[in-house]
């Protein structure tokens, strides 16, 4: 079946994008990706030092053969200054994570100590649940969430990837 | 001038005549009154169209004519919406136009007000970029940017959608705000590297085919092409939109490739060990099948848009640039005469193939098409400017109507809108007077934009409207009866006017031509007849079949040069 096929040769792919911070802008990067059947899977907007740009930061996963093609598009957008394929190479990326758990008094001594070994901060303690504050790569974040899932997760709110190139190198 | 206070609408009038704006093309309504108050008595003459899709096309007829930014001025809400098919139609042919939108007023924006649409949400597919302008003090820097968007790099649409608050607001002076965009670059240098990769592959090459499309034309490159294809004697092979690139009388010349182009220039590009293609992007009207396009040859692509490098045909060398520009480059490697490539075997090969595989058709009996069209080719000596609808009439008009220069042929391509004939001609007339127009439609496409037959009346344009009138939505019907088995399923246009009659209810000369005998003598006077715009109804034989053609997704060797023999398939390309 080809819908299977496609979704096995997908690939996650990190964009980052300088863009001019108008209305609209949004809507016509997200139909690049839509019109080729790119699935966003986070997408991180600020402003930034200069307040006339944005940042974007963008993870999509789609056919990686048409990648190319996405990014000459993007970057033939009026509004874009530029669009950068950050896949698979040396760039900061961090993410934070809001996750609210299930747990009754009993559990909670165990769930805190799974919190403290992935450094995440107990932001919330109630009756029945727990909420933690967790930031770093983005493979950590679903590692934490992983093991959280015998508790019983009530809730994952997650920012999205964050990209800044290395030393002098501009995002 | 109104004796008020001076508008943003006046401000935007006078930017449009520094822009050198000399047509405007639009229906009114409601939120566009305040800038269609500020036109009374400047020097833009407004051309009032029946319908605004019919506005987006004359103003597209114009700008291709004359390679000027066209001008369209419509109201909100279906005014708007009305103009979405001419934006597509401009999108995919490049065509330079600035569509300004009368708007409700901002504080209405999104509360569903009398005539509202979100007409930047409904268009963002369809421009090259557009705005939504909210503050008076803006206008002036986004109409220039507009204006200069729309006709650098890759041309395209920008629309300007205006609420009528902003149009009416006082501003008292032009800005004169100047704009900066990092986002777009449209001047990029040439790499010369590229170049010279080209240049070796050339060298290299015995049997090289240069491909012409669109992009020659617009970057004014027909002079840089002749020199080059004369220079190194190469065959030329044009697109759809590439016709009068180069001038298809040339013996170099092997005319249109592609689904319905001559079996010669399609057999080139079978055979070709090089394809240097500049200003074509490699459309699937030519490719037919991407998996076997040009197996055997490398290929050189010149575009100014990035995004079509190794789009869908992956290339050996991508030139980025202007095409003239990189013809230029390319010339400069091929002064020395040793080291222009031997293509005299390819060329006296190619004439064989154009002696196995010429256009024919017959002349007794039924009237034909391509009689018809023939005829005025070789009345008209390929001296007029054509515009075409979309189906069989418009390939065969591009199968016998030579096109010698640049700018003289206008059709549309990439989007393929019926209905594009008719306005589009007015426009490329009132862009040239004083130059004979035709535009050759068919009964089903002219029928979706007739209204503007009033528009030619009341201006007295002189076009030549030549209905090729098989009674079928001919194209269509071709399909079902190629690859459906004859099942024929909603194109019978029975029901159609007379089409004299119906020249004669807008005050216009009607011709009616039936017989073979009378093709030539009737196409004699209607090119004689001066007094404004006329009608030739050509009824034709209703059963005839386009060819060659290469069936939709395939490969260029499966062309059919005549009906075929045996039962076809269903084709795997999608239109
Ligand atoms: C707006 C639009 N609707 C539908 C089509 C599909 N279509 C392509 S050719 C064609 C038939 C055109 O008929 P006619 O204008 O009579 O020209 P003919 O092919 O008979 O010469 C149709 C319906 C189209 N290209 N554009
Ligand atoms: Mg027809």
């Amino acid at each position: 079946m080809n819908n299977t096929k496609d979704i096995l040769t997908q690939k996650k792919h990190v964009i980052s994008l300088k863009v001019s911070n108008k209305p609209g802008v949004l809507i016509r990067i997200a139909l690049v990706f839509s019109r080729r059947g790119y699935n966003i899977d986070s997408l991180v907007v600020s402003e930034s030092q200069d307040p006339r740009f944005s940042m974007m930061s963008i993870t999509a996963s789609g056919d990686p053969d048409t990648l190319h093609l996405i990014l000459a598009q993007l970057n033939k957008l009026v509004d874009v200054v530029h669009a950068q394929d950050y896949t698979d190479s040396d760039i900061l990326q961090k993410e934070l994570g809001l996750i609210k758990i299930s747990c009754s008094a009993e559990q909670r001594n165990q769930a805190l100590q799974i919190a403290q070994v992935f450094k995440a901060k107990t932001i919330d303690v109630g009756q029945e649940s727990l909420i933690f504050e967790i930031s770093g790569q983005s493979e950590k974040l679903d590692a934490f969430q992983k093991v959280l899932v015998p508790f019983g997760i009530l809730e994952v709110v997650r920012s999205g990837k964050l990209l800044m190139a290395r030393g002098l190198e501009s995002t | 001038m109104s004796t008020q206070v001076r508008t943003a609408a006046d401000v935007l009038i006078d930017i449009l005549i520094e822009q050198g704006v000399e047509y405007i093309f639009g229906h009114p309504g409601g939120a566009a009154i305040p800038i269609y108050d500020a036109l009374v008595g400047r020097p833009i003459q407004l051309v009032l169209t029946r319908h605004e899709q019919g506005a987006t096309h004359m103003a597209d007829g114009y700008a291709r004519a004359s390679g000027k930014t066209g001008v369209v001025l419509v109201t909100s809400g279906p005014g708007a919406t009305n103009t979405v098919t001419g934006l597509l139609t401009a999108l995919m042919d490049s065509v330079p136009l600035v569509v300004i939108t009368g708007q409700t007023n901002t504080r209405n924006l999104g509360l569903d007000a009398f005539q509202e649409a979100d007409v930047s949400g409904i268009t963002y597919p369809v421009v090259k970029h557009s705005y939504l302008v909210k503050n008076p003090l803006d206008l002036p820097r986004i109409v220039r940017e507009a204006f200069y968007i729309a006709s650098s790099g890759r041309p395209g649409p920008v629309l300007i959608d205006i609420p009528k608050d902003v149009s009416s607001a006082a501003l008292v002076r032009d800005t004169r705000e100047s704009f900066h965009l990092p986002g777009y670059n449209p001047t990029n240098h040439i790499d010369t590297n590229s170049v010279r990769e080209a240049a070796d592959l050339i060298r290299q090459s015995r049997q090289p085919v240069l491909l012409v499309g669109h992009g020659a034309i617009i970057a004014n490159a027909s002079e840089n092409l002749r020199k080059f294809a004369e220079l190194l004697r190469v065959p030329v092979v044009n697109t759809l939109l590439g016709k009068g690139a180069f001038p298809e009388s040339h013996e170099l010349s092997l005319g249109m490739l592609g689904m319905h182009g001559t079996g010669y220039a399609n057999k080139a590009m079978v055979e070709t060990d090089l394809i240097i293609n500049f200003g074509s992007r490699f459309d699937d009207r030519i490719v037919g099948n991407y998996a076997t396009f040009g197996k055997r040859a490398k290929k050189i692509h010149c575009d100014i848009d990035a995004a079509e490098l190794n789009k869908v045909v992956p290339v050996d060398v991508a030139i980025n640039g202007d095409a003239a520009e990189g013809l230029r480059l390319l010339i400069e490697h091929f002064q020395d005469p040793g080291k222009r490539p031997d293509t005299g075997p390819w060329l006296r090969q190619i004439k064989r193939w154009r002696r196995e595989m010429p256009l024919k058709y017959k002349k007794e009996g039924k009237l034909r098409a391509q009689h018809v069209l023939d005829e005025f080719y070789k009345l008209t000596q390929g001296r007029a400017i054509v515009t075409t609808d979309v189906g069989q009439h418009q390939m065969w008009a591009a199968q016998f109507l030579l096109t010698e220069n640049p700018r003289d042929w206008i059709s549309s391509g990439g989007a393929g809108t019926m209905g594009f004939g008719l306005p589009s001609a007015i426009g490329a007339q009132l862009a040239r007077p004083g130059e004979l127009v035709v535009a050759v439609v068919g009964d089903g496409g002219f029928q979706m934009t007739m209204s503007e037959l009033a528009t030619a009346c009341v201006l007295k344009i002189p076009i030549k409207i030549l209905i090729i009138n098989n009674r079928y939505l001919g194209m269509v019907r071709q399909w079902q009866n190629l690859f459906y088995e004859d099942r024929l399923s909603g194109v019978d246009l029975e029901g159609s006017p007379d089409f004299v009659k119906l020249a004669e209810a807008y005050g216009m000369k009607g011709f009616r031509i039936r017989r073979p005998a009378d093709v030539r003598r009737i196409l004699q006077s209607a090119l004689e007849y001066h007094e404004g715009p006329c009608i030739i109804d050509a009824e034709v034989e209703k059963h005839d079949n386009v060819f060659p053609m290469i069936p939709a997704g395939a490969s260029l060797e499966q062309i059919l040069l005549g009906p075929p023999r045996k039962k076809m398939d269903k084709p795997t390309g999608s239109t």
